[in-house]
């Protein structure tokens, strides 16, 4: 029987391992890539806005794969788990320019996986529980623009790692924006359920958008789609209600706890372990 | 060569074990296949041609068909359940991805296989409902809880290899839209299976207690794997007529057999032990001698009565119940912007 190969070789090395139907383009964005920081470049400054990002995005993920094997549609099951790869693949990135500018030389899972809540500078948005369908598409929709606006301009960055990562992200998170814009529209102007839940998701992101337009200018941007989307949905824009703190301060609600303790505990139970 | 009444059923076997049910379709009402029509048909499977979804076609081959191609969309959406509650507790970021990325392709293949089956005029909707409603069956092997990490690896060496042992195969079958499905699912099956026996390699590498989690999912999941291809030949409630339309190439026991000896060496290379016995290399058949799977444990669990049936089944309702607001919403949504552009026509 010739049908066997696949099979038979699986013992063997092989060097396309990393070849995926979806979720593809793990194409390294390094490549060729100066990765020694610049003169000029405040390295802890760096190391920190990598955290930061990489923080919202690791969270963001852990999230997304939440809705794996709950999702309304087939069709959505694929997409959020794309977005989150994608998230997650910016977040392994960040972590470890993080750890060659920190001067720690910590690799990514030291991040992800040995820090404790008060250490994460993810923003609170990120890490609120998913809600329904309509609050997580509201959520993507603030999180993608607004990173979205960020990556753009850390694309012309002076540390060309942190740039090239951006310049990648900018792609990927162009499409996260679209998805969660389409639904949005869709959900507004859809049914008189699909609207009142789409309306309350907004009231929800209110008071978390505070905190998201403190460290850099891009509120205009944000509010730019936002505008366009809600009104091509039929909703109100959401309310400005600022909450005092912030997680990039390492100020939680209580749900970040909980989401570590789930993401981190197979790991420390086995600090030793190799994976 | 088995004569065509020992070469057993459809694949995947083991699901045709569940009672049958005829499938209504569009076409159910067709009139008796006509002379010059069933010759064509027949003609083509003799040629080893495809047949594709316009060509004329027994309605016995469609429903079989039918059935088949949905129980395999069902196992693959089902299948995402056991693996994807390790996605947030993965003990790596990069073991993470590789899961994420491997659950996500079980959804892309069960649309692939859904659109496959609406070629043959069955409806996505209807099958979901079938599936909820237990209507159809989903491989049984789902049935088993994941309890270690390591059962994500073991799942990918034996859960995946077994299907591709099954599915290769079908990349053949003789109906176009499934096996040009089945040729894009291999190739990502292949790495799925590598994912697996890569993850258990670097874990026996690792520490002790790794060791022994890598061992005890071994041993929990090696019967069950040989379970996946179904019922003995003999006891098989077998179709020779599957056969001779080529949808199935290979007997349920000729397939068991190939699994084992091409499993064996690769646990010799990782240190693990195959909890049988009986297993042993047998010089004279040059194959692999091995125990008798549990039987009545199959029947059971294809009964309904395995670990895990009712949290299955239970997960995919609520999924679907959950998410009907939002499909009516996106239906509704469409309806609202045809009659917006029918108006803008017409003004």
């Amino acid at each position: 029987m010739s049908d066997d190969h696949v099979y038979l070789t699986l013992a063997e090395g092989h060097e396309d391992d990393t070849r995926w139907a979806y979720g593809t383009g793990f194409e390294d964005p390094l490549h060729g890539v100066d990765t020694a920081v610049p003169d000029g470049v405040d390295a802890a400054a760096l190391a920190a806005v990598c955290v930061a990002l990489a923080d919202d995005a690791l969270v963001s993920a852990q999230r997304l794969g939440e809705w794996v094997t709950r999702a309304p549609e087939l069709e959505e099951e694929v997409a959020l788990a794309n977005i989150g790869l994608d998230l997650l693949g910016q977040a392994r990135l960040l972590y470890s320019r993080a750890g060659q500018a920190d001067g720690t030389a910590r690799g990514e899972d030291a991040y992800a996986y040995f820090r404790d809540p008060a250490d994460f500078r993810n923003v609170r948005l990120a890490e609120l529980p998913n809600g329904d369908f309509a609050f997580s598409v509201v959520r993507l929709l603030v999180l993608a623009s607004w990173r979205l606006a960020h990556f753009q301009e850390l694309a012309a960055h002076p540390d060309p790692v942190l740039a090239a990562v951006a310049g990648k992200g900018v792609k990927e998170l162009s499409y996260h924006r679209q998805y969660a814009a389409e639904w949005t529209v869709r959900l507004g102007d859809g049914t008189d359920e699909s609207h009142r839940r789409t309306r309350r998701a907004l009231e929800q992101v209110g008071p978390y958008l505070g905190e998201l337009f403190t460290a850099h200018d891009v509120r205009d941007d944000v509010v730019t789609v936002l505008r366009q989307v809600t009104e091509a949905a039929g909703l109100p824009m959401p309310v400005y209600r600022p909450l005092p703190g912030s997680g990039r301060d390492g100020e939680h609600t209580g749900h970040l706890a909980p989401l570590l303790a789930e993401l981190q505990g197979v790991a420390r139970a086995h600090p030793e372990a190799t994976w | 060569m088995l004569p065509p009444a020992k070469r057993a059923t459809l694949i995947p076997n083991e699901w045709s074990v569940g009672k049958r049910e005829a499938m209504t379709t569009s076409h159910s009402a067709e009139a008796p296949p006509e002379g010059p029509l069933q010759e064509h048909f027949d003609a083509t499977i003799a040629r080893d041609q495809r047949v594709e979804p316009r060509d004329w076609m027994p309605e016995g081959y469609r429903r079989t068909l039918i059935r088949q191609i949905a129980q395999h969309a069902h196992s693959e959406i089902i299948g995402m359940q056991p693996e994807g509650e390790w996605i947030t507790k993965a003990p790596s970021l990069r073991r993470k991805a590789i899961l994420f990325a491997k659950v996500q392709d079980e959804a892309g293949h069960g649309l692939y296989l859904y659109s496959a089956a609406e070629t043959l005029g069955a409806d996505r909707a209807d099958l979901t409902e079938r599936l909820i409603e237990g209507r159809q069956k989903y491989s049984s092997i789902f049935n088993y809880p994941t309890l270690s990490f390591a059962d994500v690896g073991v799942i990918g060496w034996f859960v995946d290899g077994a299907a591709i042992c099954n599915q290769v195969p079908l990349c053949r079958s003789s109906y176009g839209p499934y096996a040009r499905a089945m040729v894009r699912i291999c190739k990502e099956e292949s790495f799925h299976q590598r994912q697996g026996y890569e993850l258990l390699m670097t874990m026996m590498r690792g520490t002790g207690a790794q060791r022994e989690m890598v061992q005890d999912a071994v041993d929990r999941w090696w019967w069950p794997s040989l379970m996946m291809f179904g019922p003995p030949d003999d006891a098989s409630p077998n179709s020779a007529q599957s056969m001779a339309w080529k949808i199935k190439r290979h007997s349920n026991d000729e397939l068991r057999r190939r699994f084992v000896d091409m499993t064996v060496p690769q646990a010799e290379k990782l240190g693990v032990t195959l909890p049988d016995p009986e297993l042993r290399w047998n010089a004279e058949r040059g194959h692999h001698d091995f125990g008798t799977p549990d039987w009545d444990e199959l029947t059971r669990v294809i009964k309904g009565d395995g670990p895990c049936n009712a949290r299955r089944a239970e997960r995919r309702r609520t999924a679907h119940e959950e998410g009907a607001w939002v499909r009516e919403a996106a239906t509704a949504h469409a309806a609202r912007q045809a009659a917006r552009a029918r108006k803008e026509t017409v003004a």
